[in-house]
């Protein structure tokens, strides 16, 4: 970096710079985040001038460039190191020792959380859940993952680094010689502990798409509407039908995307399925695509997941050569379908379809109103469909062993397999993938989780589970989840937890309406109360009716369901909450502390109070 | 005339009112007033004990109601509504500031300095742009109350019974309330008569 760029200045001749990278995007506007992106690789940071030029490049107004930038946690519009150090403070990270790891960062760099060393050399700072929390804690260092830190492995990290190693080094010695699956397994750990019948075991390549291609479009949906899958993200809607809505609007362009932005707190399957069954997943995708008759397919990569960037390029250009994608898949003439890569950078909401679909856009990730819903109005206005990682590859296992076969598998209302992300307080953390329909004890079991004293199910956006109903059932009719088992002992403190989801949850709203703007901050603020015991015992009444207004009130999946984390330990850990909370002595609160309300004044005032001072008159 | 309706209050012994002002603006003090002639209507169920309205400063009896205008800013406000909870039945909070803190809980904004009540009170006597205070001090006379860290809503320091909203509450809101409760009928508001659109 430049002296000129330290302070507070793009590099002289950056415009020429921004123009080509705006000019390798056609200057498209709705390729606005890709553009930032590489803006902020090229320069580290994304300046007033350089937003300027971009704007003029795309024809869009500056405001609106300065919009993406400044909505995105990876792009950044102050200068930033060359090398930057995000670290996961997932509360699965901050209980495997995140606080040690942190204060050996700060110490070995001299900077806090949130700085940037004044050469220029490194920005160090906090990051929600990257998704590794099966070998916690973990940071990302620019695109490169490191996994199970500990203090004495920062310290040698940071020497590294400062004796001038690229981060890849850290890795590997010879990086560079290795294939893209190599690094990303030599990054991350897969931690498949077990592989079930549809995603992990044996698959025939792309048997799913040979048998599509013998069949109409209509008959590939009705295929899918037997097997019973259900997407897999989290809310569960029949995938079939989604297909089907799709299929019969009428439109010019139709879309397939892949959401693979897994950003819900202790859920990592998906990086498994990204790194283990690449051609699986784009199978499914081009099954979807013959099924709903797209041409064009997204794959949106969570910013987080950078890493698999190359991994998935490969795979992708290898089906373009091998006739799997493009023009005349498998030789079948104008079954055309092509997919784009758009990485994201760094937004939890960008996983709601509807906010997706505005990232691919080039907007700032907000979600849309619906109806209409994507599947008749989605990406630039056409119909499109949003798919899971999982339920593609699911889809495409459908095709290859028939729906009764999937179907045959779970329970009623849950078919199929579902992989599971177990993470925390237990021996075997990983990916568990089992047909629906065991027990959450069962699978504790499995994972050496037994004496679990509280288990998250489904993330923050689920449910937190106590002891005594264990044996409920992992299906979508009573324990619903995207996947992810967060296991907490019975040393850790249940309103610590849940503080921690809630300012995760006001860290993430996208802002646009007040319930969840405002309301989750309100609710953050309450169960610190809690914490510091000044909370009222109606504050548990507040905590709901409060609860109740945001759910019934915001406008996305975010809002209506961040006050989860509050309302299942309320409902199965009421004990706590009542513990911390203090009655009132003849009516007075005895939460309020006068002594220390009054502190601050008597210092200023330099004299004591008259009222609550008893020895004022001494 | 044996069929007048205020015949069976008028057997009842009167309820006991006692209102203050805390961090208001008397607004809602002038709003109780807006009940207009309906006030001799509620003259016949009650009388005042301590209130700004009688000049009375302590309390003479036990009050069945007490009315309190206003949030907590500092340590008299909170002084006299302990003292209004220890001395009456049912305490209740009329309009934002006594709800939420109002428009005196603007200063709760200033959250991200070591010494919040400083810069609040630097700005508002020394520092700020439109001030011309000669004396360059921060007023601190002995007489007055030491201010409170923040703005407290009234509930935060004591149990309170009801809230009027409203900034200030109508007149009609005032009088609908007062004259339900006295009568034991009140059972929450007419959406009606609390929106503001």
């Amino acid at each position: 970096m430049t002296a000129g760029e330290t302070a507070g200045a793009p590099a002289s001749g950056y415009q020429d710079q921004v123009a080509q990278i705006c000019d390798s995007y056609d200057n498209d506007p709705h390729r606005m985040l890709d553009i930032l992106r590489d803006v902020q690789d090229r320069f580290r940071w994304i300046a007033r001038e350089t937003m300027q030029t971009v704007a003029e490049k795309t024809g869009l107004t500056q405001i609106a460039v300065e919009g993406v930038a400044s909505f995105y946690a990876f792009l950044s519009l102050a200068p930033k190191g060359r090398i930057t150090i995000r670290l996961c403070d997932d509360i699965v990270d901050q209980f495997a020792g995140l606080p040690e790891v942190t204060e050996s960062f700060e110490k070995a760099l001299g900077i806090g959380i949130g700085e940037t060393t004044s050469d220029g050399g490194f920005s160090l700072e906090y990051t929600p859940c990257i998704g590794m929390c099966d070998q916690a804690p973990a940071a990302m260092i620019n695109d490169v993952i490191v996994t199970n830190l500990t203090p004495e492995k920062t310290r040698a990290l940071v020497a590294a680094l400062k004796s001038g190693k690229r981060p890849e080094d850290l890795i590997s010695p010879d990086f560079d010689d290795l294939t893209p699956h190599q690094r990303a397994v030599t990054m991350v750990e897969n931690n498949i502990r077990h592989a079930g019948a549809v995603l992990l075991g044996p698959a025939a390549p792309d048997a799913g798409l040979k048998n599509a291609l013998d069949l109409t479009p209509s008959r590939i949906i009705k295929e899918l509407e037997d097997s019973g899958l259900r997407g897999c993200g989290g809310a569960g809607f029949p995938t079939g039908r989604k297909w089907r809505f799709a299929a019969e609007t009428e439109a010019e362009r139709r879309f397939v995307i892949c959401n693979a932005d897994e950003g819900e707190p202790g859920t990592f399957k998906d990086r498994v399925l990204l790194t283990e069954r690449p051609h699986l997943l784009i199978e499914g995708m081009t099954i979807a695509a013959r099924a709903v008759g797209a041409r064009e397919g997204l794959l949106y990569l969570r910013g987080e997941y950078i890493y698999l960037r190359d991994l998935l390029e490969e795979v992708l250009a290898d089906r373009r050569a091998r006739g799997l994608l493009g023009d005349g898949i498998m030789g079948v003439d104008g079954f055309d379908f092509d997919i784009r890569l758009q990485l994201g950078a760094g937004a939890y909401i960008c996983g709601e379809e509807g906010a997706l679909i505005s990232s691919c856009e080039g907007l700032p990730g907000e979600p849309k109103t619906r109806p209409p819903f994507p599947v008749t109005r989605g990406y630039l206005g056409f119909p499109t469909v949003v798919n899971n990682v999982e339920t593609l590859c699911h889809a495409a296992r459908i095709l290859d062993r028939g729906s009764k076969w999937f179907f045959d598998m779970g329970t009623e209302g849950s078919h199929g397999t579902k992989l599971f992300s177990v993470s925390g307080d237990c021996l075997n953390p990983g990916i568990y993938e089992l047909p629906y329909g065991l027990s959450l004890k069962e699978l504790l079991e499995m994972a050496g989780g037994e004496d679990a004293a509280a288990v998250l199910v489904g993330g923050p956006s689920g449910a937190m589970i106590a002891r005594d109903t264990f044996d409920r059932k992992l299906t979508f009719d009573d324990l619903a989840t995207g996947g992810a088992i967060t296991v907490f002992s019975k040393d850790r403190n249940v309103l610590e937890i849940v503080e921690y989801y809630m300012s995760f949850f006001v860290h993430e709203s996208c802002g646009y309406c007040t319930p969840c703007r405002v309301g989750n901050v309100l609710l953050q603020k309450a169960v610190a109360k809690f914490r510091e015991g000044l909370a009222n015992p109606e504050d548990i009444a507040y905590l709901k009716d409060l609860s109740g207004t945001i759910i019934e009130t915001s406008r996305c999946g975010l809002g209506m369901t961040s006050p989860n984390p509050i309302l299942s330990t309320l409902e199965n850990f009421p004990l706590v909450y009542s513990a911390m909370a203090k009655p009132s002595k003849d009516r007075i609160r005895d939460t309020f502390d006068i002594q220390s309300a009054i502190d601050g004044a008597r210092k200023l005032a330099k004299r004591r109070s008259y009222v609550f001072d008893r020895d004022f008159s001494q | 005339m044996p069929d007048s309706q205020d015949a069976p209050a008028a057997d009842l012994p009167k309820a006991r009112i006692a209102t203050a002002s805390l961090a208001g603006c008397f607004g809602c003090h002038m709003a109780i007033l807006d009940i207009d002639e309906r006030l001799i209507d509620l003259m016949a169920l009650v009388e005042f004990d301590r209130s700004p309205l009688t000049d009375i400063k302590k309390f003479t009896k036990r009050c069945d109601i007490g009315i309190i205008e206003g949030g907590c800013c500092n340590e008299e406000n909170v002084h006299v509504l302990q003292d209004f909870r220890e001395n009456c039945d049912i305490l209740i909070g009329l309009g934002q500031c006594a709800i939420m803190g109002g428009l005196p809980a603007m200063r709760n904004a200033i959250m991200h300095s070591d010494e919040p009540l400083r810069e609040c009170l630097e700005e508002a006597y020394i520092t700020g742009r439109y001030i011309r205070n000669k004396t360059h001090n921060i007023p601190n006379d002995p007489a007055l109350p030491l201010l409170l860290d923040k703005v407290y809503a009234c509930s935060e320091v004591v149990e309170m019974d009801y809230q009027i909203p409203g900034c200030a509450p109508t007149g009609d809101v005032i009088f609908e309330t007062l004259s339900k409760l006295l009568t034991g009928k009140f059972r929450g508001f007419e959406r009606e008569t609390i929106k503001f659109d």
